[in-house]
């Protein structure tokens, strides 16, 4: 028998019973659709991962005052705490006491209202040194950042984020201009390049100030000596754990403190974030995959089911071919490719469900969904060897009967 | 296709050739002889029926001739072929290429048309769709259906159906054509119809094995058997056309 003629025999009976058809597929269609969404999602997730991640800095440490472990409720909570300060920024800074980090800056920060004519905004100003950026990864879309001379005279300079600036401004294009804190005026002398958002807080609305003018003009917490982060940039990922060590040993000799448990700091290596944001995914992968893949199997069960009714409704067909002369492994593929025409065309309608909702999603769930063409032609191949392999065992039986007692069949 | 048609056939050579031919089923414990012993020879261009009691063996008889039941004891050749421990692939071929089936239910595939059934055992031969469709309507012609040939079965009367079933015999151009109680599910003015085409194919050259339990339809050939228990009982009767 010509191929031609054993696709066009297994078309024609798929087309001849199109609604049990349809209902066989249904299964794969269900798999198929979750099996792209899961795709997407798995990828999806790994993009806003990466992002995130790429967007603070891979090599970066961060050491928050407090401790994460903190049970007493005695310390202060994470975050809050005051133990950590600009003497401790300056030591950190030692390439003898750290010599595996290669940046470091502290930040101190506060809630302000910044104005310009009739406009005002609230955003966190951070003082910091001028190594910001650089530890950051941050650069400037305008303007300047500021300099050592700065510091020392702790200038009335200010460096704004691109979206502070707009809303303050309605422009980016701000140099020169002066913006107005608690009666004090700060001339602009740079703006940042947009750096996306981490998590829910936007990288792009910030102000940054040297240090000392945080410290001398615009602090009033009583506690100048006090910051809220230090972060101390690496000098390659491969070194993250060996600097964050070194930083360790320094801090808690600094804090006369003997055991790592009563630590009155807490030292995130990024690499914590990645595995946090990891393992969420893994699960999320994992939950996902068994469902697809349940759907799967109860697809590839109901392809068996309906093609072994096939089978037994068309017993006397089959006598009939075989009678005259269809052979055995004919009459097998016939039965073989139906079942592959089945999925082909569950798994190319699941693939359509399944891009239709990762397009439709996204605005519903705020989650990102990546399309893989590569993943769309796995599923719809995957969909294939499923009817393929449930359909051997409907096809064989049909290939199996005896013509004679096939044709007796009433 | 590579098949030697009935014209090519040597004529003094049998195109059927069964000796000691026994057939055992085995139903559980029970063993049941169907065919006890049957020696039969039919030569090209012969018109010969089979007739006997019900449970005598016919049908029994006519599947081994068919290439769809193998003999439990005895040969049987086949248009010089020895079809007696051939495999279901090989005799698969040898039906699609010798044998032209009759059925008394017609068998027809409701879903496809006329010249559609027609050319089914030309697909399985493996025939081009071009060539086929003009055989297919060709041996619709012969039997007077060239205008119904895109009707489907559920749209032709019984006569017309089985026609359609005596076109789809014909069109591999066979060694024999079998005919088992063609006319068992037809009125008298389709049986005359049925068995007026087998005469006329008789005398164009065909070789054709009928198995009926009608005396009359049998009277039309030229050699009868009469099987009883699964035996061929009194002399073959010749009957001179
Ligand atoms: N597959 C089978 N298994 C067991 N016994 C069978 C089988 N097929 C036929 N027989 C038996 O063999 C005997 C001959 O049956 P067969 O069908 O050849 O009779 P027949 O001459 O065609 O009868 P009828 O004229 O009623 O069609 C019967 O007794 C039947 O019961
Ligand atoms: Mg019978």
């Amino acid at each position: 028998m010509r191929t031609a003629d054993l696709l066009n025999s297994s078309w024609s009976a798929i087309r001849s019973h199109t609604m049990r058809s349809l209902l066989t597929m249904l299964g794969i269609v269900v798999g198929i659709a979750s099996v792209v969404l899961t795709v997407g999602l798995g990828l999806g997730t790994q993009k806003d991962v990466s992002d995130q991640i790429a967007s603070l800095g891979s090599d970066l440490l961060i050491v928050s005052p407090g401790s994460s472990t903190d049970d007493s409720g005695m310390r202060g909570g994470f975050g809050s705490a005051q133990t950590l300060t600009l003497t401790d920024a300056e030591a950190l800074a030692s390439t003898v006491a750290v010599p595996d980090a290669v940046g470091v800056a502290a930040e101190k920060t506060s809630d302000l209202s910044l104005e310009y004519g009739e406009s005002n905004w609230t955003t966190t100003v951070t003082g910091t040194s001028t190594s910001w950026t650089q530890v950051r990864s941050r650069e400037l879309l305008y303007g300047d950042f500021f300099t050592e001379d700065d510091v020392t005279s702790a200038a009335d300079v200010i460096v704004l984020g691109s979206e502070t600036a707009d809303e303050l401004f309605g422009s980016t294009a701000v140099v020169g201009q002066d913006v107005v804190i608690d009666g004090d005026a700060f001339e602009v002398i740079g703006v940042l390049a947009d750096a996306g958002s981490s998590g829910d807080t936007s990288l792009d609305d910030l102000a940054v100030v040297p240090m000392t003018t945080m410290v001398e003009t615009l602090d009033d917490s009583g506690a100048s000596e006090a910051v809220q982060t230090i972060y101390l940039k690496a000098a390659s990922s491969d070194v993250l754990s060996a600097a964050s060590q070194e930083a360790q040993n320094l801090l808690l000799n600094l804090h006369g403190i003997a055991s790592v448990e009563d630590a009155d700091f807490t030292i995130d290596v990024q690499d914590s974030l990645i595995d946090a944001a990891t393992s969420v995914y893994e699960q999320l992968t994992i939950l996902l995959t068994g469902i697809a893949a349940l759907a799967l199997l109860v697809g590839g069960i109901g392809v068996m089911n309906i093609m072994l009714v096939s089978v037994t409704e068309r017993t006397r067909e089959i006598g009939l071919r075989k009678a005259l002369g269809a052979a055995p492994a004919t009459i097998r593929n016939q039965f073989l490719i139906e079942a592959m025409i089945l999925g082909l065309s569950g798994g190319a309608i699941g693939v359509v469900i399944g891009v239709g909702l990762a397009l439709a999603l996204p605005s519903v769930l705020g989650s990102t969904i990546v399309i893989s063409g590569l993943a769309l032609v796995v599923s719809v191949v995957v969909a294939v060897g499923i009817g393929a392999v449930f359909g051997v065992y409907p096809a064989a039986r049909a290939a199996r009967l005896a013509p004679i007692d096939a044709l007796r069949d009433q | 296709m590579t098949s030697p048609s009935a014209a090519t056939l040597d004529p003094d050579a049998p195109v059927i050739e069964l000796t000691g031919a026994r057939k055992t089923y085995l139903t559980g414990d029970i063993e049941f002889e169907a065919l006890r012993g049957i020696d039969c020879r039919i030569y090209p261009g012969e018109y010969v029926a089979i007739v006997g009691p019900s449970g005598s063996g016919k049908s029994t008889l006519m599947n081994i001739l068919g290439c769809l039941d193998v003999l439990t004891e005895g040969s049987y050749v086949l248009a010089g072929e020895d079809v007696s421990h051939m495999n279901e692939e090989s005799l698969a071929s040898a039906r699609n290429r010798r044998i032209g089936f009759v059925f008394q239910q017609f068998h027809l595939l409701p879903s496809l048309t006329a010249v559609g059934n027609v050319e089914l055992p030309l697909v399985y031969a493996g025939v081009a769709p071009a060539q086929r469709r003009e055989r297919a309507l060709a041996a619709l012609g012969r039997v007077g259906l060239a205008d119904k040939a895109r009707n489907h079965p559920g749209q032709l009367s019984g006569g017309q159906q089985q026609r359609v079933a005596i076109a789809r015999a014909l069109v591999t151009e066979p060694a024999i054509v079998l005919a088992d109680e063609p006319t068992g599910n037809l009125d008298s003015r389709s049986t005359a119809d049925v068995l007026g085409m087998l005469d006329e194919l008789h005398s164009e050259g065909s070789t054709i094995v009928l198995i009926t339990h009608e005396s009359d339809v049998a009277a039309r050939a030229q050699t009868v058997y009469n099987v009883t228990d699964g035996q061929f009982v009194g002399d073959s009767v010749g009957i001179a056309k």
